[in-house]
Formats: structure tokens, sequence, C-alpha cells
């Protein structure tokens, strides 16, 4: 059994028109035994930055606690708020620090940044485990429900949805990659960043 | 050694099944897989189904190098494992209840299996552990029932039957049948609960879980039970014992299915979401305590600190 399967749990996100979503489960369990139906895996980085982080439940406070020392440490240096993509090179340096002995954490990233001309442009990133940036144009998964998510995925995705249709789409993924998942589930958590806001919303999900 | 000892023995599973072989093979030039399965249930006439061995040395630990997927999780061969069922006695008979999900590591393969094995109008058996295993050797008793039934012109009591399950997963101890079953039923004592399993246990008692949610299920399942029951009382115990399972346990879920065995044989009593009795409960349904079973549920509006969620959403 993998150290990443210990606690169970996934994200995943995707990009809209002007718009990114990013979602998780609410289980932590230790192995077979559920132990929480409500554990913060999405933690908000910036007012449009979010950050998901499935894997050891011990890393992902120490992680978090981490990166937001960083980001602070960045935002005072630089006195601006930090870009998604610089975000993403601070959390996979940080990662790389600890290239013989890693985080468990698989970290996904959703953002949108504001262009020179005026436009939106949404941002979504993940990596694996030792800080490997993967910049995706439609998706990103990570956690235990990876391979099943990326089926449901690649079959509802479609490219320049409204928040509100990323919102169905994104949520019907997720929870029904995670009922195929026995490390997964126990009720879903739901961001979609728009220019202007961002919308949470909690799901009931399957209960075993 | 054990190889020395098993090639040269005359009396082990593996030998009897290489001279059965070997005489089917003589027996006629046409072998039974010409005209379908070797194993099939329609070589009953020739003694026990003839199954092909690994042409090995060692067919045992072939075996258990290829499917044991404790010792190698990485092994190709999976066999399906989580699992709750439960069965006890009580003054009005026999509840018996198991969830519906099967998994293949944290793959949930299905979420509708029948996990108890309806061997004959007045015999129930439950499976956990190999799936196939305890489908294939329970329709087999069931058949060796109908047998005792013909020849001796009454019932076969639970626990000759259990008896001779036990008697036949011993016989192939070794090569990796994985099987924990509860044989229920009603015969002239009355209601009984036999636990057998692959290793060759077997025992008689008024209460058994098997799997791997047993542990939950026996939590609630201890806690509710009385040997004076009544139905009612009994089937919600059932009910909510599994529920408890699936909720905790990762590797069960999904439905819960109920049966109820009586003096006039077993009568299935529904089918029940495991989701839905956490948020709703069981439904319309005799014994039910009214509202769903999950925590949540059941705290909600006692204190200050669970409002229900259309107070909370006024006072903000």
């Amino acid at each position: 059994m993998s150290i990443m399967d210990q606690n169970g749990g996934s994200v995943i996100a995707m990009v809209g028109k002007e718009c990114v979503a990013i979602a998780s489960d609410l289980r932590m369990g230790n192995q077979a035994l559920g132990i929480s139906s409500n554990f913060q895996r999405i933690f908000p980085v910036t007012d449009r930055i979010f950050l998901g982080m499935p894997g050891l439940a011990t890393d992902v406070t120490t992680l978090h606690e981490r990166l937001r020392f960083r980001l602070n440490m960045y935002t005072i240096k630089e006195e601006r708020e930090i870009a998604p993509e610089t975000f993403a090179h601070l959390v996979s340096s940080t990662l790389y620090e600890h290239r013989f002995g890693p985080y468990f954490i698989e970290p996904v990233m959703a953002g949108i940044s504001k262009t020179p001309t005026g436009k939106y442009k949404p941002f979504i990133a993940a990596t694996d485990l030792i800080g490997c940036l993967n910049f995706a144009k439609d998706f990103v998964v990570a956690g235990t429900a990876s391979s099943k998510l990326y089926g449901v995925a690649e079959g509802l995705w479609e490219p320049d949805l409204e928040p509100e249709d990323l919102f169905e789409t994104i949520s019907q993924t997720l929870m029904n990659a995670v009922d195929r998942d026995a490390f997964s589930g126990w009720g879903c958590i739901v961001h979609v960043i728009t220019k202007d806001k961002v919308i949470t919303r909690t799901l009931k999900g399957r209960m075993d | 050694m054990q190889s020395f000892v098993d090639r040269y023995s005359t009396t082990s599973a593996v030998s009897q099944l290489r001279k059965v072989q070997r005489l089917a093979e003589e027996d006629d030039e046409y072998s039974d897989a010409t005209w379908g399965s070797g194993a099939g249930f329609g070589n009953i006439m020739k003694g026990s189904p003839a199954f092909t061995v690994p042409n090995v040395p060692d067919p045992t630990s072939f075996l258990r190098l290829h499917t044991d997927d404790r010792a190698d999780p990485s092994c190709r061969i999976k066999i399906q494992h989580g699992t709750t069922t439960l069965a006890f006695r009580f003054q009005g008979g026999v509840i018996v209840a198991v969830d519906s999900r099967a998994t293949a590591g944290s793959y949930i393969a299905s979420g509708t299996v029948k996990k108890v094995i309806e061997i004959n109008p007045y015999l129930l058996g439950t499976m956990a552990g190999g799936a196939a295993d305890c489908q294939y050797w329970e329709t087999y008793l069931g058949m060796h029932c109908r047998l005792h039934e013909l020849r001796n012109r009454e019932r076969i009591s639970v626990s000759a039957a259990s008896k001779y399950l036990s008697n036949l997963v011993y016989s192939y101890k070794g090569m990796g049948l994985s099987m924990g079953t509860m044989i229920c039923g009603w015969d002239k004592t009355g209601p009984a609960v036999f636990y057998v399993d692959s290793d060759g246990t077997r025992l008689k008692g008024d209460l058994f879980s098997v799997g791997s949610g047993s542990t939950f299920a026996y939590g609630v399942l201890d806690q509710g039970y009385r040997w004076d029951l009544t139905d009612e009382e009994a089937q919600e115990l059932g009910r909510r014992s599994i529920y408890a399972a699936g909720h905790r346990d990762a590797f069960s879920g999904n439905t819960c299915n109920l049966y109820h065995v009586k003096e006039d044989g077993w009568k299935f009593i529904g089918n029940y979401d495991i989701s839905q009795m956490h948020y709703e409960g069981p439904g319309n349904v005799p014994g039910a305590p009214g509202g769903g079973y999950g925590y949540d549920q059941r705290v909600v509006g006692r204190s200050s600190a669970n409002p229900p969620e259309v107070v909370a959403a006024a006072a903000a």
C-alpha cells in the first residue's frame, strides 16, 4: 500500500471561459477506515488563486504552512500580489528542495490572472510530488481517484464553458469519479473563480 | 519438501486432483472440456468435479505466488476482498444482511453484487472473500442438499449442510480457495447459523459478522442484540449494522440486502441504499426510527452548535 493512498482524497481543476474551477472530496481516512467527512484540502492563496493538495494528510498541513510563509515573504519583498504562473514555480521549487525525501503531496493549482491588455487569463497547473510542473489547457487531476477522474473528465469537458456550466461539469466529473473510488468521497467542495468573484459550494455526496 | 511430499503422497488434494484428471483422460477419448467446462456441475456423477491444475512441480505454491495479494500487492490476479456480511439468530428466526460492493484494489468494480446465495428455499449462504469460490461451492452445496433430500426423504439439517461445505473446502486446503461464509437456515432444531471458512473452520453460533467491515457491524450488532428481539427490531438491527459498516469501511457500501429466515423458509425483505439511509433513513419500513442514520442528521437542531440549515441561513 502506497503512502500516497494512506489518507485518500482527490482534487481536480478545470479551465472555462475567463474562469477556472477547482474541486475536491472531503474524506480523510486511515487506509480503509473513514475518519473525517469535513477535511479541507483546498486553500485560498490569493483572492484569485486556489491550491489543492491531495496526498498524505500530515504533509497537507505542513506544506500549506510552508507555502504560506514563502508567499508572505514574496509579497513583502515584491510589494504586489503573486501571479499564478509564479506561484506554480514557487510550489515546484519548494517540492524539489525535498527531492530525496519528498512531501507526499501532488498539488493542483487554479487561478486567473489579468493580462496587460485588460483581459482575464485562466490558469491551471499540477505537479508530481517532487515538483514536475504540468501546465494543462483543459483540466488537471490528482489523488487516489485520478485515473477515474481522467476518464470522466475526458468525456465531459469542453472548451469555453461559462462559470455555471463549468460548475456543473466539474461537479459531475468529481462526484461520478469518486463514487468509483474506495478512498475518496464523503462529500465534495467546489470553487469557481471568475474575474469578479469566487463561488464556493459544498455538495452532498454518497456517504459510503 | 512440500512438493516432494505432494508428489509421492496419495491422499493430498493435489494428488487426488491429478488422479481424477488422469482417470478422466484415460476414461474416454473426448474429455469433458469437449462438451463444456471440465469443472461443470454436469460431472457430478463422476464424484468430485475435475479442475485443471497448473502443470508445475508444486501447484500450490505456484498459485500462492500469483494470487495472494497480501504477500504481493502488485500481483496480477486480484480477488474480491472487501465486504461486510452478518447473520444472527433470535426468537423470530435468522436475519441475514450483507452489503453489495465489490472492489479490486481501490477501484469499486461493482455496487450491485448479490452476496447472499440462495442455496434452496430453506438455506442461505453469505459471500465474503473470493466471489467465484463462494458462488461455485455454495451452488454445488445446493445440489448435494437436494440429493440428500432425495436419498433420505427429509430436508438436510443446517449443521449437515455446513459440515458438507467445510469438509469440501478443507480437502482443497492450501490451494488458494478464499471464502468466509455463514450458512443460515431453519431445520428440525429451529433457526441455525454456522460460520464456515476456507481454512476449514466451522463454528455454530448466534451471531456472526464476516469481512473488512465486520468490526463496525459487530459494534452496532452487539449493542442492540437480544434474543427476544421482535421481527421488526431484528430487521432494523441488521440494516443499521450494515449501514455502519458501509459508512466507515472504504471497501463496503452501496446497498444492503436483507433476508429473514423463518420456519417456512427464507424471505427477501428488501434492498436499501446506504447513502439514502445516511441522509433519509431506510424509508417507510417497520422498525425504522424515522430520519437518517448519519451523525449530522441525528444531532442537527439538538444544540446551538448544530442549528438546522434553514435557521443558520436566516441568521446570516
